[in-house]
């Protein structure tokens, strides 16, 4: 086989996958499965961890090394994976309740010690798995099963946190992007440190038929209109702003990963 | 060689973690088990380790367990509360099978109780704080020295199982010093986990069993590593076959509970023939000991069981010791957790009297002796 085969790394023979017609985590395995693919990065030197929820399932179709831990620990667990194993290229592939609800601890201090985890976050707006409830990303005021009438609270921007956090990259995109995707997951997984990227998911199940998103192809257009370069989208006036979600690189800079500060540290 | 030295509990535990190869640890300090958080700090520079200080203790075991599956001995070390935040992913290891050990230095409770004071009441809590049918170890020193050798028992039942192992210290054995003989890693019986030899094609990773325990690789070895919380197949990916779930859960257990004989076996002390029986563990059987001593030297027959393998418990040898008794003192500074499991292994309520301390101090010996004057009389 070639080594610069996206396959070689998807059980293809467990396919078709539990995921619903027109869910995104199947475009994003793909996505990180090209980036593998042209990173030549051998499948016994990849572990692909995940967590809970629809994207927890994304282990059961590859055919790298595969971790799937507590729902919102799979950083924690993989901080002790790296720091032991170094030579392992770790792709934390996340939703966005394991990630910024019960995981947000640990996303934040992985991010400040810049453990060297390159983690994708498939944010569908909602927990998928358990029947369409909101997350910290749902929008403010979306519909979802524990929200009818609109989430009271308001989300929050999680590429910024990472960023503030101490990541070094951070970038987001869309479903609909998937070249963009492909060429972020490649550029995170190419970064030594924390390195995140946020890809937006439709979840045709339940957020998009919540919030009246209208069918896969309306909703992969929202996506489409909605999130904008974010250099287009700096230079919006506020009130514009806010019937927009940036898509780009936020983050990119190369400080010193927790292993090497380790390594200098305590033994220099 | 074999070097003496004047150590805590916690000291000894450490070193032992080490010299039993241990090269990862992380932790969050918590009293009374913070100072093996600061000896790994210093330590597992010295030995080309890695210590790490995680954000609580949910994180901490997680780090561990994360190392362990990357071929390394690894542990961490808590009390009370941070135990309870590490049960679910004790259970995670459990059922993933990777080896860990953990070392809690129990403490007064329930919820923060008294941070710096003793108790042992965490009998139950390290068995059945993580849902699910399972098996796991857990084994109690009474000693300095003990803590030390059980800690090296530790490690090597933890990789020969492929299991979590509890070493249940506490408070006073901690902070108490006594006299150690260190055996160092060349004088020490350590074992390793198995590695896999099947072609790297194909490899199921719980598909090979050697005595009911799943001869796995390590995360970045070639043969490719599948490792999930969920039911699974021999394959390492997620099944709800019922058949495969029964079947899974089935050995999880039996894969301790069958294999006893491996595990420290229970010491008895004192007269083999004497109708008084005093079941203990921990510190409290040092008390327990001094108490028997004392009266089998003038006056009257007793024996002391000391438990070494809380869990599984070993019910066969307490029932064998215990079956000719007239009186069964379980002394431990607890509510009676462990004269439950006593009622539980068929002793009729009525044979047993607990003595129990639940102030925070230790048990004393005079205390143990009144006990016994009393059953006597």
């Amino acid at each position: 086989m070639p080594l610069a085969d996206y396959k070689q790394y998807v059980a293809m023979d467990r396919l078709p996958s539990i995921w619903c017609p027109g869910c995104g985590n199947g475009t994003a395995l793909k996505a990180l499965a090209l980036a593998l693919a042209e990173l030549e990065i051998p499948p016994d030197k990849t572990l692909l961890a995940n967590g809970i929820g629809c994207s927890g399932r994304v282990g059961d179709y590859v055919r790298c090394h595969r971790f799937h831990g507590t729902h919102g620990r799979t950083l924690a667990f993989v901080t002790g994976i790296k720091l032991v194993r170094p030579e392992i290229k770790a792709v934390c592939f996340l939703g966005d309740g394991d990630c910024a609800a019960i995981g947000m601890s640990h996303f934040v201090h992985s991010a400040r010690r810049n453990v060297d985890i390159a983690t994708i976050v498939v944010n569908n707006f909602n927990y998928g798995m358990t029947g369409g409830q909101f997350s910290p990303l749902s929008p403010h005021n979306a519909i979802t099963s524990t929200s009818s009438s609109g989430k009271p609270e308001p989300d929050i921007d999680i590429c910024k946190l990472a960023d503030v956090a101490g990541a070094n990259y951070v970038s987001r995109t869309t479903i609909y992007h998937v070249t963009e995707m492909k060429n972020y997951i490649k550029e995170a997984l190419g970064k030594k440190g924390f390195s995140f990227v946020e890809i937006i998911s439709p979840c045709p199940t339940y957020y998009a038929r919540y919030n009246k998103l209208g069918n896969i192809i309306q909703q992969l257009e929202w996506l489409k209109d909605k999130f904008i370069p974010i250099e287009k989208y700096n230079q919006m006036e506020d009130a514009e702003k806010e019937n927009f979600f940036w898509r780009g690189r936020l983050t990119d800079r190369n400080l010193p990963d927790l292993l090497s500060a380790y390594t200098l540290g305590s033994r220099g | 060689m074999t070097i003496k030295k004047l150590l805590t509990g916690n000291d000894a535990c450490t070193y032992a973690a080490i010299n039993a190869g241990a090269r990862f640890f992380a932790g969050y300090p918590i009293t009374p088990a913070t100072e093996i958080v600061e000896l790994c700090s210093e330590l597992m520079t010295d030995y080309n380790g890695i210590f790490i200080q995680m954000e609580d203790e949910i994180a901490s075991i997680a780090a561990v367990i994360g190392a362990s599956l990357g071929g390394t001995k690894a542990f961490t070390a808590t009390s009370g509360p941070g135990l309870a935040l590490m049960s679910e992913n004790i259970g995670f290891a459990a059922m993933a099978e990777v080896p860990c050990v953990i070392i809690n230095v129990q403490r007064y409770g329930p919820s923060t109780g008294i941070a710096t004071k003793f108790s042992q009441s965490d009998v139950m809590t390290v068995r059945w704080g993580s849902p699910g049918d399972h098996s796991l170890i857990v084994l109690a020193p009474s000693s300095v020295q003990d803590s030390y050798d059980l800690t090296v028992e530790a490690f090597n039942l933890s990789e020969r199982f492929r299991t979590p192992v509890i070493l249940l210290s506490d408070a006073a054995l901690a902070h108490v010093r006594e006299k150690v003989e260190i055996r160092e890693p060349g004088e020490l019986d350590l074992y390793q986990r198995k590695k896999p030899s099947n072609p790297v094609d194909g490899y199921l990773p719980y598909g090979t069993l050697h005595n009911d325990v799943p001869v796995m690789s390590n995360f970045g070895d070639e043969h490719i590593l599948r490792v999930t919380g969920l039911v699974h197949q021999a394959s390492g990916y997620s099944s709800d076959n019922p058949r495969i779930a029964e079947e899974l859960v089935q050995r999880l257990a039996r894969k301790i509970d069958d294999y006893q004989e491996e595990l420290p076996a229970p010491l008895f002390y004192g007269n083999q023939s004497a109708e008084l029986i005093i079941v203990s563990f921990g510190i409290s059987a040092r008390a327990s000991l001094e108490a028997v001593n004392i009266v089998n030297k003038g006056g009257f027959k007793a024996g002391m069981l000391e438990l070494r393998t809380i869990w599984p418990f070993p019910r066969k040898k307490v029932k064998e010791v215990c079956s000719g008794a007239k009186k069964i003192l379980v002394v431990e500074a607890n509510h009676g957790q462990v004269r439950e499991l006593l009622i539980s292994c068929g002793i009729p309520p009525e044979k047993l009297r607990g003595v129990n301390k639940q102030n925070a101090e230790v048990i004393t010996p005079s205390e143990v002796l009144s006990a016994l004057k009393e059953e006597n009389s």
